[in-house]
């Protein structure tokens, strides 16, 4: 093999490397991409918004019903509920939901509560403002709590939407919080 | 030219050859014994590993499946645990895919594409040797992790998050190196591959002027490229998610398991291509050599699987219409998966346009070309029936999807690799193959993969889903009908087996062109091919 051609192969090695190096980021940048396309869309229904101010106005003319479910994650020794099953809601009307979670646990544990939205196109609708998913919650052995949730719906959701269903799974994340201090 | 027709691609005329060449050595000589195999740097050498490397893979993975169809012959669990045959349905199918198809094309390209272009040998030897020898180092983890306590992998071949991450076995590491490694041996052939096409090709052979095997590889080799780096992100992600505390596909800590889907998948369906281009290729060169006619619509082919690479890219989430998709993005899915149908059409199309009004003949590498159009388009109509997205919630999951990829990859690729092995190895031993036997393998394969696999369908469009040990009672005749071909299909692979050592052995003489109607630079070299192609370049008409 002559040696121009020998360089020449080298060159278009490099070049083909650079390639797999890009791809093996752009693998990792997908994680973000993902994010912000969700952000973006409202797609997968996990953003729901964060709304500071409460509504100012009421569409009286329909009501829209907010379901509400609960999941602990598996193996975490909690007790986890909604004290009501669901609520019917005029689109814009401020609305206080509460639940409920008890540490069943001799140990002092740290939840995290995370929300899902059904149907997804629906979450960018449901705007909270306040929520005890913005915290982490720590609860010790036996203790029981109360966690509020304030919200309220856009009064321009798609005429529809009747019913929407906002999930909250509960991690343990104790270890990662204590990793965090 | 006396002294570049010495070397055989096989080991029995090796010392001889040695001692003739030693005269007027002016090539470096490859070491004798098993060094000669470790050492090398040689196109052909390398092209016989992938090669037999590739068949032993077939025969480890074919005995997972023999042990899944045994256990699946009755309902109730007979002869393994639950826990083992998931491992099994698992390592069966990272063995083929990564194990015997990649491999057996990388074989394949290693040994052809330096004759059919007219260049002497792969551009990047060394790196040539490397990408080979840390694929049986990969496998050698892979495997070992079955005797692992915990057991091996068991989440699928697809590793989804989180049965990969919280619920795997303590052996995932070694589950994710060994991916890793395979990654990276397929994407250093990859680079080699097109560094050779782009690079090494005789004065005159443009880029219009390549046979369809090297264009179909050269843009393989560019997929590869593309998602080989994907995967390698995907399962360092799985790695760090199950032991190093990150979030990338946990709930709790901000991540998302269907993530993991979209990137798996990102990788995932490019890499269906890299395992049915190459044999788009290898068809193309065998319809026309038995129909004694040129390639119908040459051009055609060549942008055909230009675009269904393009399109590639953009289908990855048809494997997850259930996950709870937009209807838009079902429907944008949905469409760009039926296009892909367009010119693969083309391609079925010209195949059969060329054998129209040919003088053809039926020997083993045809019949096999003739099974593989005729079963790749039955598994290419599943593939349009699971495309609907609405049916597609009706067969997910089920063993309609098996059905699907085994008719594909087994009658699709499979049985192109074999029919690229009965058509070059003439070229490769020197020798040609036992007709009859050939045959006989063909027959049997061809019969038994029918009896194997068309009952799939049926099992799965009446529900009975995929990955489960035992089933429900009314699942039983079709399962065991299915276990009896898989049993068939499997003993017919031996047949295979004894041809090829045969082959290799001995037997008729093979002229330079054993094909009447062949054509390419490969078949201006002597049989057996001599250790270095091309040493010169030809001239291209």
């Amino acid at each position: 093999m002559s040696r121009s051609l020998a360089q020449k192969n080298k060159k278009l090695m490099v070049k083909l490397g650079s390639v797999i190096v890009l791809m093996f980021g752009f693998g990792f940048a997908l994680v973000p991409l993902y994010d912000v396309f969700c952000q973006v869309t409202g797609l997968n229904g996990r953003t729901v918004v964060k709304s500071d101010l409460p509504s100012q106005l009421t569409d009286q003319s329909r009501t829209v019903r907010l379901e509400f479910m609960t999941s602990v994650a598996p193996g975490m020794p909690w007790r986890f509920k909604p004290l009501v099953k669901y609520v019917d809601v005029h689109p814009g009307e401020n609305k206080v939901v509460k639940f409920s979670a008890i540490n069943l646990a001799s140990t002092r544990i740290i939840g995290q509560a995370i929300p899902s939205v059904s149907p997804g196109l629906a979450a960018n609708y449901l705007n909270k403002t306040e929520c005890f998913c913005f915290n982490q919650q720590p609860l010790n052995p036996g203790e029981q709590v109360e966690m509020g949730l304030v919200f309220f719906i856009s009064p321009d959701i798609p005429q529809h939407i009747n019913t929407m269903t906002l999930s909250y799974s509960l991690f343990n994340v104790t270890d990662q919080a204590a990793n965090m201090l | 030219m006396a002294d570049t027709i010495v070397q055989g691609g096989n080991e029995n005329s090796t010392e001889q050859n040695n001692t003739d060449q030693k005269s007027t050595a002016h090539h470096h000589q490859p070491p004798k014994g098993i060094m000669r195999w470790i050492l090398t740097t040689n196109h052909k050498d390398i092209g016989t590993l992938y090669l037999c490397f590739s068949f032993l893979m077939f025969l480890v993975g074919g005995g997972m499946a023999m042990v899944i169809r045994a256990e699946l012959y009755q309902p109730g669990l007979q002869i393994i645990e639950p826990g083992f045959f998931n491992q099994m349905t698992t390592v069966h199918g990272l063995i083929m895919v990564f194990g015997a198809v990649m491999p057996a094309f990388t074989g394949l390209a290693n040994w052809l594409i330096p004759m059919m272009i007219g260049a002497p040998d792969m551009a990047l030897p060394r790196m040539n040797n490397w990408s080979f020898w840390i694929l049986p180092m990969a496998f050698a983890i892979l495997l070992s992790s079955l005797f692992m306590e915990g057991g091996g992998p068991n989440f699928g071949w697809t590793f989804y998050a989180p049965l990969s991450t919280t619920y795997s076995p303590d052996s995932t590491a070694l589950f994710v190196f060994a991916i890793h490694i395979m990654g990276i041996s397929s994407i250093l052939g990859a680079i080699n591959v097109i560094v050779t096409i782009i690079n090494m090709r005789a004065p005159g052979m443009t880029y219009m002027k390549m046979p369809l095997f090297v264009w179909t590889w050269l843009i393989t080799a560019f997929l590869l490229i593309a998602v080989m780096p994907v995967l390698a992100a995907t399962v360092t992600m799985v790695l760090t998610d199950k032991y190093f505390g990150t979030s990338f596909f946990e709930a709790a800590g901000g991540g998302d398991p269907v993530l993991f889907q979209h990137i798996f998948w990102f990788f995932g369906h490019p890499e269906v291509y890299i395992m049915i281009l190459p044999s788009f290729g290898i068809i193309s060169a065998i319809i026309p050599t038995f129909s004694r006619k040129k390639l119908f619509g040459y051009s055609s082919m060549v942008y055909a699987t230009a675009s269904i690479a393009v399109l590639s890219f953009t289908v990855w989430a048809h494997h997850m219409f259930t996950t709870g998709m937009p209807l838009t993005a079902e429907l944008f899915f949905m469409y760009c998966t039926m296009l892909i149908s367009v010119p693969t059409g083309v391609k079925v199309f010209n195949w059969v346009a060329t054998m129209w009004r040919g003088s053809m003949t039926f020997e083993t590498p045809m019949l096999f070309a003739i099974a593989f159009i005729v079963l790749f388009t039955i598994g290419g109509f599943s593939g349009l029936m699971l495309a609907i997205t609405p049916a597609d919630f009706q067969y997910h999951d089920t063993y309609f999807v098996v059905a699907h990829f085994h008719y594909v990859l087994v009658t699709g690729a499979i049985f192109s690799i074999m029919a690229a092995s009965y058509y070059w190895v003439p070229k490769w031993t020197g020798h040609m193959y036992d007709e009859r036997l050939g045959k006989l393998h063909f027959w049997c394969s061809l019969i038994s993969v029918n009896v194997l696999f068309f009952p799939m369908h049926f099992l799965g469009l009446a529900g009975m889903p995929r990955r489960v040990p035992d089933y429900a009672l009314q699942f039983a005749d079709f399962n065991q009908l299915v276990s009896i071909g898989g049993f068939a299909f499997g003993l017919s692979q031996l047949i295979f087996l004894v041809v090829m050592i045969k082959c290799v052995r001995g037997g008729t003489k093979a002229p330079a062109k054993p094909w009447e109607g062949a054509e390419g630079l490969e078949w201006d070299l002597p049989s057996p091919a001599p250790y270095h192609s091309h040493t010169t370049p030809p001239v291209i008409k």
